[in-house]
């Protein structure tokens, strides 16, 4: 993994020079965090579980699954500019291994991740109306394994795309189509049974489980099934773009 | 020349293919320690697929290459470390600062590196160090290209139609950068689609067309051999003229334009010729030119069509 932190460093510096990486990537899901949580937040007058059982668990789990799909769209766009200014060949063609360049994209959008949430968490304190406690610290590793794992699907997206232009909305019609049957605004043991088969074939499904389940405090060991899943994932998505990625 | 050189690249029958399209074939050359050698042919004919199989980016289908003996797709990570290589059309990170390029390349190598400030300082570059990749113009990313091509102190270095895109005054400037790596021992190879390149800089070039070499040799040895006519255009106002130089031996035709003639024939001395019997005859010339074919012609001879096209 030679040259992994100097290419990873490099690529942090180069995103944060961007004018709208930083902003889109942090700023959006957190904005979206505050002004949900604000409209929520006066809606729990009324006193209903419902609103309050959404603000509570269903508004931070979807602004974590927020935070993971934006890192995975940054990448299937940063991917697939480089690959089309012949920026992935020209690295390509150094010492550096394969693995490591795209290696050190992942992790970027980790750390970019865990900022993410951090200030998020950082408004929640300051805006969010609902006293909440949770396990800051499961929820945080929840989150960056979701995102490490849906990674993997974001370069075979950035593998199909013939190009740059058609990244960012291709990535978004799968992306938010998956969120449709993921469990997040219906329970999955609420939907039809075909829908239900459906929603066990979809990733974020064990994403939206884990990420629900550690919110409330439940211990890990009640979410193997979705840790295994998730790493399946991975291990799939990079069988599946380890064979059709293209470098140029 | 080529007696008792070492061979650095050789390259044996090599053939590649896209789908149904043969990229290459056939193809087989060598090339010798601290030469420039040229592969030079139009846009298409299979420049950068030859170059990109040697530098083992890309497998060929059929075929032997050994560089610096080793075998570049096989042996690509030990080959990388004494290689330097430049792409075609490639670029780097819109943001990325030039001296952070440089510093990355020069982790990347086992070997000490090449100092990295002083090959920006030899580049003409010194004064860019910090500035982002996308703001420098074209000569200046070429220019930068090159130093990420030196900065492991390679002892082959790839360059991929170098010059193409830029205006004049760059493109001599690169030329002499290139001339300076071979003055410090080092084997280029570089392809392009500029015959006047080629004739300036190349030390040996291989014509290739529709993706098979046409010949290999030294460009004044291509030009002797495929294009041995030469040309004297002159002006006089001498009506027995004409009848005079169609005189000398081996002058194939003269034609005449009013005063102006142009003199027709083969052979190194027909210019040697010319001036003798212009001197012999006492013949009064006010002007005097010979023009001598180049790369260019002989692409023209050798393929049929211009380079051009």
């Amino acid at each position: 993994m030679n040259g992994l932190w100097k290419l990873t460093w490099i690529e942090i510096k180069v995103f944060m020079r961007e004018p709208l990486g930083a902003f889109g990537t942090i700023v959006v899901p957190v904005l979206v965090f505050v002004i949900l949580g604000r409209i929520g937040g006066s809606a729990l007058s009324t006193r209903s579980v419902t609103v309050i059982d959404l603000v509570r668990v269903g508004l931070p789990v979807f602004a974590a699954i927020l935070i993971a799909i934006s890192a995975v769209l940054s990448l299937v766009t940063i991917i697939t500019i480089y690959r089309e200014g012949g920026i992935l060949k020209r690295l390509r063609a150094t010492p550096l291994r394969p693995q490591t360049i795209l290696t050190a994209h992942v992790l970027v959008k980790l750390l970019l991740t865990i900022v993410t949430l951090v200030l998020m968490m950082a408004a929640g304190k300051r805006y969010y109306p609902v006293d909440v406690r949770f396990p800051v610290v499961s929820f945080a590793v929840a989150l960056v394994l979701s995102t490490w794992s849906i990674l993997s699907i974001g370069f075979v997206i950035a593998s199909v795309v013939p190009t740059a232009r058609f990244a960012q909305p291709v990535g978004a019609a799968i992306m938010y189509a998956m969120v449709g049957f993921s469990g997040l605004f219906v329970p999955v043991q609420a939907m039809p049974p075909a829908m239900q088969a459906l929603a066990r074939l979809i990733p974020l499904t064990y994403a939206v489980s884990l990420l629900r389940g550690i919110w409330n405090g439940e211990p890990w060991s009640a979410h193997l099934t979705d840790v295994a899943a998730l790493f399946a994932v991975f291990a799939i998505g990079v069988a599946i773009s380890s064979r059709v990625f293209r470098w140029e | 020349m080529d007696g008792g050189r070492d061979v650095v690249i050789r390259v044996a029958g090599c053939r590649k293919t896209y789908g149904a399209t043969v990229a290459v074939d056939e193809v087989s050359f060598e090339v010798y320690d601290g030469e420039i050698f040229g592969l030079i042919g139009p846009n298409g004919a299979g420049k950068t697929t030859t170059l990109e199989c040697v530098e083992g980016l890309r497998v060929p289908d059929r075929g032997a290459i050994s560089v610096l003996g080793l075998d570049p797709f096989r042996d690509v990570y030990k080959l990388q470390q004494r290689i330097g290589v430049q792409l075609q059309q490639a670029q780097l990170q819109k943001r990325i600062k030039v001296w952070e390029a440089v510093d990355l390349w020069a982790s990347l190598y086992r070997k000490p590196p090449a100092d990295g400030e002083r090959l920006l300082d030899q580049l003409g570059l010194a004064d860019k160090r910090d500035a982002w990749f996308m703001t420098l113009s074209g000569g200046q990313k070429q220019r930068l290209f090159i130093a990420l091509a030196l900065v492991n102190d390679p002892d082959v270095v790839f360059l991929d139609e170098l010059t193409t895109g830029l205006d004049p005054q760059a493109r001599r400037a690169i030329w002499e950068l290139v001339r300076g790596i071979r003055a410090r021992g080092k084997t280029v190879f570089l392809t392009t689609h500029l015959m006047e390149e080629a004739e300036r800089l190349c030390d040996r070039v291989a014509i290739i067309d529709h993706g098979r070499i046409v010949d290999i040799d030294t460009p004044e040895r291509l030009v002797a051999r495929h294009c041995p006519e030469r040309s004297v255009a002159l002006t006089t106002d001498d009506p027995d003229a004409a009848v005079r130089f169609r005189a000398i031996p081996r002058v194939d035709e003269v034609l005449a334009q009013g005063p102006r003639l142009t003199i027709r024939g083969r052979g190194d001395d027909l210019v040697t010729r010319v001036i003798d019997c212009v001197s012999e005859h006492r013949i009064r010339v006010t002007d005097f030119r010979t023009i001598v074919p180049n790369l260019e012609d002989v692409f023209l001879t050798l393929t049929g069509h211009s380079i051009r096209d």
